[in-house]
C-alpha cells in the first residue's frame, strides 16, 4: 500500500483516477481502517486529504454553514452557531460511535460508506444538504440524498471525492431533530431511524416539512408524502397520523436479528412522530 | 512495503520513527517505540483500550495510521504522571479500586483526563456517555464513575 498526501485536490483526483489497483480515501479512517484490519479490502493506494484547504473547517456561507469533509463530528457539536441552526443534523452526527470515534469520524465518510443505517444522513437529507464533489473533471454539487445508491454503494465516479457538505440557511422559526432506535443507549447501529425538519409561520402552523427515514430501505429515504401530511397543521393528531402512515408505507426494510420488518416499520413511524414534535418545539412552536 | 519516516511529538518529546504505510499508530507505539501502556483489545475502535490523544483529542490509536501522525502531538498513558507523582486520576483509581485486571485502565484514564479538561464538573451521566467507548469487563463501571468524580472534585479544588 502506498500512502500519499497530495498537495491539491486536483492532484488527489488525478492520483485516484490513474490508480490501476484499489484506492481508498483516508479522512476519519473509522471505516476504512476497520476494513483494512479485517482484510476486507487491501488498498494499493491510500490518499490522505485531511490537510487540504477547508477540509477541517466549519465556515459560515450565505447564511448557512459549509462543513469540510474531514471535520470530525465532535467538532460540529462544539460549534454553538451550527448546533443552534441545525440541531438535528448535529445530534445525528454525534450518535456515531464513541467519543474516540467522534473525534475522527466525519459526515462525508458516513455518507460515502453508504450504510442504510448511517446516523448522520437522514437529518442531512431533511436539511437539504448539498455535497461538493471534486474529481478529475472538476467540481460539482450534489444533493446529499442522491449520493448513496445502495448498501456500500455511492454515485462518486473514479477519482471523485467529497470536499465539503453545505447546510443551507434557515428561516427564523425552523427546527430539526433526529432519533434512532437501538437496543441499548450508546454505541450501536440504528435498527430504524427518522429525521424531521420543519418551518413554522408566526401562528405555529407548519409551512414546510421534510421527513426522512433510515435503516428501513437500501438507502436513507426522503418521504415526500410524510412531509406533505404535516404542512398546514400544528402537528395535530390527524396530521401526525397521516405522516406516520406515509412513513410506514415508505418502509421496505430487511428482516434480520436486529429487527423484523414489522418492528422496523412500526418504530420508524414512532420515531418520525417523536422527531416531528421535537423539531416543532425547537422551531418555537407550542405543543 | 517501503517504510516511511515520521516525525512527531509524543508526551512532549520529539520522536522519530519508521513505519509501514498500513501500520496503526497503536502498533507503532507498542512494537516500535516500546510504549506498551496503550492496549490492543479489539483493533477495530470498539473497546477504547488503545486510547491516546492526537493533537489534544482522545482517539483510538488502532484507528489511526502511524504515517498520519507526521507533525502531530500524541499523548499516551506513559506521559500522564509527572515523574514519580501520579496524576490525580491515576492515584484515585488505585485508592478507589476502580480497576481489577487493568487492561482497560490506561485507555480509561486517557479518556477521563480528556473529559475533565473539557468539562471539569461532569455529571455521572456525562461521564458514562463520554466513556461509552471504553469497555471494562471487570468492574461493572460504578467504581470507575465514582473515581472520576472523586478525582474531578480534587482537581477542581487544586
Amino acid at each position: 500500500m502506498k500512502y500519499v498526501k497530495p498537495d491539491s485536490f486536483d492532484a488527489a483526483a488525478q492520483l485516484l483516477r490513474d490508480e490501476q489497483g484499489i484506492a481508498r480515501i483516508l479522512s476519519g479512517g473509522t471505516d476504512v481502517l476497520v476494513m483494512l484490519k479485517a482484510e476486507m479490502v487491501e488498498p494499493d493506494l491510500m490518499v490522505d486529504l485531511k490537510h487540504l484547504p477547508g477540509m477541517q473547517d466549519i465556515v459560515a456561507e450565505n447564511g448557512g454553514f459549509r462543513i469540510g469533509a474531514a471535520v470530525p463530528t465532535a467538532r460540529m457539536g462544539e460549534h454553538a452557531a451550527l448546533v443552534a441552526m441545525w440541531p438535528g443534523v448535529v445530534e445525528g452526527a454525534e450518535l456515531i460511535g464513541s467519543t474516540q470515534v467522534q473525534n475522527r469520524a466525519t459526515m462525508a465518510g458516513n455518507l460515502c460508506t453508504g450504510s442504510p443505517a448511517a446516523d448522520s444522513v437522514p437529518a442531512m437529507v431533511t436539511a437539504g444538504a448539498v455535497a461538493r464533489l471534486h474529481g478529475p473533471d472538476g467540481v460539482r454539487d450534489v444533493p446529499v440524498g442522491d449520493i448513496p445508491t445502495g448498501p456500500g454503494k455511492n454515485i462518486l465516479a473514479k477519482g471523485e471525492f467529497i470536499t465539503s457538505i453545505y447546510l443551507p440557511a434557515r428561516p427564523e422559526r425552523a427546527g430539526d431533530a433526529y432519533l434512532r432506535f437501538i437496543p441499548r443507549t450508546e454505541m450501536d447501529i440504528a435498527v430504524s431511524s427518522a429525521a424531521v425538519s420543519l418551518v413554522l409561520d408566526d401562528a405555529g402552523v407548519v409551512t414546510d416539512a421534510n421527513v426522512a427515514i433510515g435503516a428501513v430501505a437500501p438507502t436513507v429515504r426522503l418521504v415526500a408524502d410524510a412531509g406533505a401530511a404535516i404542512i398546514g397543521s400544528k402537528l395535530d393528531d390527524d396530521a401526525v397520523a397521516k405522516m406516520v402512515a406515509a412513513v410506514e408505507a415508505a418502509c421496505s426494510p430487511i428482516n434480520d436479528k436486529r429487527g423484523t420488518i414489522a418492528f422496523r416499520t412500526t418504530t420508524a413511524g414512532v420515531l418520525a412522530k417523536r422527531a416531528a414534535h421535537i423539531a416543532y418545539i425547537r422551531a418555537g412552536g407550542q405543543s | 512495503m517501503k517504510n516511511i519516516q515520521v516525525e512527531t511529538t509524543i508526551n512532549g518529546d520529539a520522536t522519530e520513527f519508521l513505519c509501514a504505510p498500513d501500520e496503526s499508530l497503536l502498533d507503532v507505539l507498542r512494537d516500535r517505540l516500546g510504549l506498551t501502556g496503550a492496549k490492543e483489545g479489539c483493533g477495530t475502535g470498539d473497546c477504547g483500550a488503545c486510547s491516546v490523544t492526537l493533537n489534544g483529542e482522545v482517539v483510538c490509536s488502532c484507528l489511526v495510521l502511524g504515517v498520519e501522525t507526521q507533525g502531530a502531538e500524541i499523548g499516551t498513558i506513559e506521559g500522564m504522571a509527572n515523574g514519580e507523582t501520579l496524576h490525580p486520576l491515576q492515584r484515585v483509581f488505585i485508592e478507589e479500586a476502580a480497576l481489577q485486571c487493568g487492561i482497560c485502565t490506561p485507555g480509561i484514564l486517557v479518556a477521563a483526563k480528556s473529559l475533565l479538561e473539557k468539562n471539569p464538573d461532569p455529571t455521572d451521566t456525562e461521564i458514562r456517555y463520554w466513556l461509552a467507548g471504553n469497555l471494562c469487563r471487570c468492574t461493572g463501571y460504578d467504581k470507575i464513575i465514582k473515581a472520576v468524580q472523586v478525582a474531578a472534585a480534587e482537581m477542581r479544588g487544586a
